[in-house]
């Protein structure tokens, strides 16, 4: 088992058109092409995708645990931020 | 007729199931996780093309499981061991090119195969490309990995003239077929810097006869292991 040696990647499925791709999970392989078949066998076997997009987990820069309170906590009483206040017309999906 | 149909179904489907099996047994022994799931994936949609096939032929479970190994059809290429990743590799490079182009021809016509063919064709076009993958990179790899990819393919080279002689029942110019063949996998084969096997020297002995149900000492051992729980308990179900 060498897989240590092979860098990892994040896995994007979009499931059906007009939705945005959302992360599945990730996988290790040791270039992109090989990342992309391996993400069609490890996360669209079942149909779950139309489209794929793999990205290497170390270009991803995240927001850390540390600064969850500075980020995120201002934005929890602030209900005027929510579109809330709109009546959505019948028919509009995916909102 | 019917004994010319079936004789294809069986080669076509036994090709199918045995392969399917070779690469099932890489299931816990693969290199890495997730090369396990991509040749279980191509073991399934063989599989699933071998019950078509059979089905076709007979009663699938009795011609997978009571069958004696002169009895099969399948190709002497399918049923060699899996060895090194290169000889698997090697092996799934040859193999699917030899069905995808197959599989096109049968799904263009309107025999009894075009079905099938139709919707294998694209799970082979993946089988393919997983292959062409592959041997890019072992070819072009490592001195160690270029080596392996080498011995792989000559080793496994003299089982692919067989690919070639007519089946029957099926209508198909397998000298084009042939042809077509060498182009495709010649051109792999140089873009990862290994070289094209040369055949065996003329009155060499050279592997075949699959089809007519000789095969080869590892496949008597393959078949123990796939038949012996159906065997032992005949009729059982889950």
């Amino acid at each position: 088992m060498t897989t240590n040696d092979w860098p990892l990647w994040e896995v994007f499925v979009r499931s059906r058109r007009g939705l945005s791709h959302t992360h599945a999970g990730s996988l290790h392989a040791p270039d992109a092409e090989l990342a992309l078949r391996n993400a069609r066998d490890l996360y669209t076997r079942r149909g779950e995708g139309v489209s794929l997009w793999v990205v290497p987990s170390s270009a991803i820069t995240a927001s850390s645990p540390d600064e969850k309170d500075p980020f995120f906590e201002p934005a929890a009483d602030k209900p005027y931020r929510h579109p809330t206040f709109y009546e959505i017309p019948e028919g509009v999906q995916h909102l | 007729m019917t004994v010319t149909v079936d004789a294809a179904a069986l080669a076509l489907g036994d090709d199918a199931l045995v392969l399917s099996h070779r690469l099932g047994e890489w299931a816990g022994h693969a290199p890495v996780l997730e090369e396990e799931v991509a040749l279980a994936n191509i073991a399934l949609d063989l599989l699933g093309q071998a019950r078509v096939l059979l089905s076709m032929a007979g009663d699938e479970d009795e011609l997978a499981y009571l069958r004696e190994e002169r009895a099969f059809r399948n190709l002497q290429l399918v049923e060699q061991p899996n060895g090194d990743f290169a000889h698997t590799i090697a092996r799934q490079l040859y193999f699917s090119t030899y069905q995808r182009l197959l599989y096109a021809h049968l799904a263009s016509g309107d025999g009894r195969f075009a079905g099938l063919a139709a919707k294998a064709v694209k799970e082979v076009a993946y089988h393919q490309d997983h292959a062409e993958q592959w041997t890019l990179r072992l070819g072009d790899g490592t001195d160690i990995s270029h080596e392996r990819m080498r011995t792989a393919c000559r080793a496994l080279w003299r089982y692919t003239g067989e690919m070639f002689e007519p089946v029957e029942g099926l209508d198909v110019d397998w000298e084009g077929l042939r042809s077509a063949w060498l182009e495709s996998v010649s051109a792999v084969l140089l873009r990862a810097t290994l070289d094209v096997p040369e055949g065996p020297p003329s009155g060499a002995w050279s592997a075949g006869a699959g089809r007519q149900g000789v095969h080869t000492e590892p496949f008597g051992l393959m078949l123990a292991e796939m038949q012996h729980l159906h065997r032992s308990h005949p009729g059982a179900s889950w």
